[in-house]
C-alpha cells in the first residue's frame, strides 16, 4: 500500500473511532500535547493507561470474589478507572464505569459483576483499536510520511 | 530571611529565592556589589543571570521595573498532586507546555513533605513553589484537607492552590473556594484550562 492510501486509511479509521464513541475530544487533546520535543507522548500515556487498567480490572475481579464484598474498595478502583479513561478519551470505558459506581452504591453484586464484564469488554475493544491506530501511524512514518498530515 | 552582616559584607544563603534577592538589592546600595560577587558563584546559573539583569537595571538604587518581576516569574514552579498516574502525567505535560517547572506528588502527605510541612521533611530540601494544583479525591488526605493545611501555614498560605475534580458538585466547589482555593477545575484538564490558570497566576504575582 502506498503512502497516500495509508494516510487515507489512517484518517478513516481514526474518524470511525470517534464516530463509534470509542474516543472523544480528550484524545485529540492528548495528540495536541505531542510535539517534536515529546514525539511519543500519546503512546506513553496510552501505555500507562493499559497497564493501570489491567491492574485495576484484576483488583476488581478479586474484590468481587470475596465472601464479604468491600464496596468502598471496589468503588475506589472504579473511580480510578473512570478517571484515567476520561483523561485519555476512552469514552465507552468511562461510561460503563459510571454505571458500575451506581451499582456499588446500591451494593448490588449482580450489577457489579455485569459491569465488570462490560468494562472488560469495552477496555479490550479500545485497546485493540488504539493498537491498530498506532500500528497504522508507524507504517506511515516508515513509508516516509509525517504527522500532522 | 537570615543573612549575616560583617562590616560592609553581606552574605546571603544560596537558596535565597529570586523575589527576596530583589528586596535585598533595593535595600542595600550598590557599593555592596563587590561582596555580591563572592557569593555569586554559589547561586545557580539562572539566578546569576537574573542578578546581572537586576544590577544593570538599577535594582541597587531601590527601583525595579515591573518587567523584571514578570521575568522572575517566567518559569513558575508548580507542585501537582494526584493519586492517578495518568492524570499526573497529563497535568505535568500541560503545565510544561505552558512553560512551568513541574514537581509531582502522588498523595497529600508526600506533597506536605515536599512543601516542608510534613513529618518527614529533610533539612534544607524545601523548595520554593509558586502554585499548587491538587486533585480533590485522594486516599488518606483529600485535596480539601491539603488545602486547609496549606492555608494554616504562615509560610505557605499565600501560595495559590487550585483544586481539580472529575465531579461537578457545587457544594464541593464552594467549600474549596471558601477555604481559600484560587480556582476549581473540572477534569479532564485541557490546554486551554492550564493557559487560563497560568494567566491568573502571573496576574496575582504582579
Amino acid at each position: 500500500m502506498d503512502l497516500v492510501q495509508l494516510q487515507r486509511q489512517f484518517v478513516d479509521y481514526k474518524t470511525s473511532l470517534y464516530h463509534e464513541g470509542f474516543l472523544d475530544e480528550q484524545f485529540t487533546q492528548l495528540q495536541e500535547l505531542q510535539d517534536e520535543n515529546n514525539p511519543d507522548f500519546v503512546v506513553e500515556v496510552v501505555s500507562l493507561f493499559f497497564e493501570d487498567s489491567e491492574r485495576l480490572l484484576n483488583e476488581l475481579a478479586r474484590a468481587l470474589e470475596q465472601q464479604n464484598i468491600d464496596y468502598k474498595r471496589i468503588d475506589a478502583h472504579v473511580h480510578q478507572l473512570k478517571g484515567s479513561s476520561s483523561s485519555i478519551g476512552a469514552q465507552r470505558v468511562q461510561k460503563v464505569c459510571i454505571a458500575f459506581r451506581n451499582y456499588c452504591e446500591e451494593q448490588n453484586v449482580e450489577g457489579c459483576l455485569k459491569c465488570l464484564q462490560q468494562v472488560r469488554h469495552e477496555y479490550s475493544l479500545v485497546k485493540t483499536k488504539l493498537e491498530s491506530l498506532f500500528q497504522l501511524e508507524q507504517q506511515i512514518l516508515t513509508a516516509g510520511g509525517s504527522f500532522p498530515m | 530571611m537570615a543573612h549575616s552582616v560583617l562590616s560592609d559584607w553581606i552574605y546571603l544563603p544560596a537558596q535565597t529565592p529570586p523575589s527576596l534577592l530583589l528586596n535585598y538589592f533595593s535595600f542595600f546600595p550598590l557599593k555592596s556589589n563587590q561582596i555580591f560577587l563572592i557569593s555569586f558563584l554559589t547561586f545557580s546559573p539562572s539566578k546569576q543571570s537574573l542578578l546581572y539583569k537586576m544590577l544593570s537595571c538599577g535594582a541597587g538604587s531601590g527601583g525595579c521595573s515591573k518587567d523584571m518581576a514578570v521575568e522572575l516569574g517566567d518559569e513558575p514552579h508548580v507542585l501537582a498532586v494526584d493519586d492517578n498516574l495518568i492524570d499526573r502525567k497529563l497535568v505535568e505535560r500541560l503545565l510544561k507546555n505552558s512553560s512551568c517547572k513541574v514537581t509531582t506528588a502522588e498523595n497529600a502527605l508526600r506533597a506536605l513533605d515536599y512543601l516542608g510541612l510534613g513529618n518527614d521533611t529533610l533539612e534544607g530540601t524545601v523548595s520554593e513553589v509558586n502554585m499548587i494544583i491538587t486533585d480533590y479525591c485522594m486516599p488518606g488526605m483529600t485535596g480539601y484537607e491539603l488545602l486547609k493545611k496549606i492555608k494554616e501555614s504562615s509560610v505557605l498560605k499565600e501560595v495559590p492552590v487550585v483544586i481539580m475534580s472529575s465531579e461537578n458538585i457545587p457544594t464541593r466547589i464552594s467549600q474549596c473556594l471558601e477555604e481559600g482555593a484560587k480556582m476549581f477545575m473540572l477534569k479532564p484538564l485541557k490546554q486551554s484550562d492550564v493557559k487560563q490558570l497560568k494567566w491568573h497566576l502571573m496576574k496575582c504575582r504582579n
